[in-house]
């Protein structure tokens, strides 16, 4: 065994964890399937581990048009949740797409949404990463850039955001809720990430202690069968998405009164398609319209030697995701 | 560092071990309690050779840790056979030629079981998608994916 020893915990209380959060070099672990990968490959080194899995935090509850979901929930029971499966579909059809069926019982929803970039330099040993290690540059900028992100990077970093449910729950404007040493506060999903700038090592806007307790879904029922994640992949199952998009449509009297358009794969966050959103409002749908959508959706794109075709593969993503639920009901 | 004392039930036997902070629960089964049917194939939950079931959900032991298994369930490999009958997943694995060099197939027994306790009749879409957890190198999947609709059948008509 080479990866470096650490001392477990298991928490015994909300306010337990965090207390145990706040000492310097702890770290969470509940499914663990990301936190033990980083472990062993000599990513992150904790000093302590905070087991929460056994907090009661898993709860899921759906009346209402309010879809309430423990963060320590496991994907697999999320999707399974027969009020989910019935009005939250769109959900239960993303986590599907994510994952394996062993990481999907494993992994809690909370931990979906902190999972840590999938780009193969800071997964790896031996190569620069400025969020692996501050100061010592980017590989993936000047190297393999396939996976890398077109929108929303820095000189530091190009790294991309791999959660499938981060893009559609911000698609469906989520709140979180957190508890940490300064209490307990609800926050737009949207407001956890940050953008890479100068100091990429930060991915949230969370600080020592933080514990997402649950994610809110409100008063979606308007988006109604017409809600889609487009989820484009090397293989057809336990792939993270190349580029995916997550779009929502509110239409009335034959007029789109309300969009929401998020992209996944290309930038460091889920990534807001707002020129996209706007220009479709007002509009009666059309393919003309959504190839529109599509044409905005890769503007300001910024490529790399080898990821270029993320923008061809993006603008079509959004079209056909469009298409999908933008025709008559 | 002070070793964990862990409590489990392994196969629906009562089971305790120590074990060190940082040993996964594939490390204790495999190297403290003997149960070497479970296999290390990549060592961060992408090939599924190390699965097992936690409280009846089919997990990747080398993604959790030995402590975490105080008080669960657990079952492996070895809970398949009755003694020396083998459980009909094992037999239609070797009528249908499921596996070459077998590092993968306990696996994916230990995963089709938990398919088939779910879904006792699954299509051969539903079995390749809850298979896609686990790699074999060997077979290219059709025999295994044979293997499992036919054991399920078998299963079903018993």
């Amino acid at each position: 065994m080479t990866s470096p020893p650490f001392r477990y915990a298991r928490a015994t209380s909300v306010d337990n964890a965090i207390a145990k959060g706040i000492c310097n070099g702890s770290a969470f672990i509940a499914g663990g399937t990301d936190l033990l990968q980083l472990w062993k490959a000599g990513v992150t080194a904790p000093a302590e581990v905070v087991d929460i899995s056994r907090l009661p935090l898993s709860e899921i509850d759906c009346s209402n048009d309010t879809l309430t979901i423990g963060a320590l929930a496991r994907l697999s029971s999320v999707a399974a949740h027969r009020d989910v499966a019935m009005h939250h579909p769109l959900i239960a059809d993303t986590i599907l797409a994510s994952a394996s069926g062993q990481i999907r019982n494993m992994a809690t929803v909370g931990g979906n949404l902190l999972q840590r970039t999938r780009c193969v330099y800071f997964r790896g040993q031996d190569v620069p990463c400025n969020k692996r290690q501050p100061g010592s540059g980017c590989g993936a900028r000047d190297g393999v850039s396939r996976q890398a992100a077109l929108f929303g990077t820095s000189a530091a970093c190009v790294a991309t955001n791999a959660s499938d449910l981060a893009v559609v729950l911000i698609a469906l404007d989520a709140e979180i809720n957190i508890q940490g040493g300064a209490g307990a506060r609800r926050v737009c999903l949207s407001e956890l990430y940050r953008l890479p700038g100068d100091t990429p090592a930060q991915d949230t806007t969370l600080v020592a202690g933080d514990l997402i307790t649950g994610v809110i879904v409100r008063n979606v029922a308007r988006f109604a069968g017409r809600m889609t994640y487009l989820k484009v992949r090397d293989r057809a199952s336990f792939e993270f998405a190349v580029v995916s998009v997550a779009a929502a449509l509110h239409i009335e009297n034959g007029v789109i009164v309300e969009s929401r358009l998020v992209a996944g794969g290309i930038a460091p966050l889920p990534w807001r398609l707002t020129q996209s959103e706007t220009m479709l409002l007002g509009k009666v749908p059309s393919d003309a319209v959504f190839v529109a959508a599509g044409d905005l959706a890769i503007q300001g794109a910024q490529p790399l030697s080898e990821n270029g075709f993320k923008i061809e593969l993006l603008r079509n993503s959004v079209f056909r995701a469009l298409q999908t639920i933008g025709g008559a009901s | 560092m002070a070793k964990h004392h862990v409590q489990t039930t392994i196969n629906g036997d009562p089971i305790e071990f120590l074990c060190d902070t940082e040993e996964t629960l594939l490390d204790v089964l495999r190297n403290q309690l003997n149960m070497t049917g479970t296999k290390e194939g990549c060592s961060t939950g992408d090939c599924g050779a190390c699965s097992v079931t936690v409280d009846n959900r089919l997990v990747c032991s080398c993604l959790m840790l030995g402590v975490e298994a105080n008080g669960k369930k657990i079952g492996t490999i070895e809970g398949l056979a009755s003694g020396d009958k083998l459980h009909p997943l094992q037999q239609k694995f070797l009528e249908h030629a499921a596996l070459q060099c077998g590092v993968c197939t306990p696996g994916f027994l230990v995963a089709s079981k938990a398919l088939l306790e779910k879904n006792s009749n699954p299509t051969e879409t539903e079995v390749r998608y809850w298979l896609a957890g686990n790699l074999c190198r060997c077979t290219g999947y059709d025999k295994i994916v044979r293997a499992v609709m036919d054991a399920a059948h078998e299963i079903r008509s018993a």
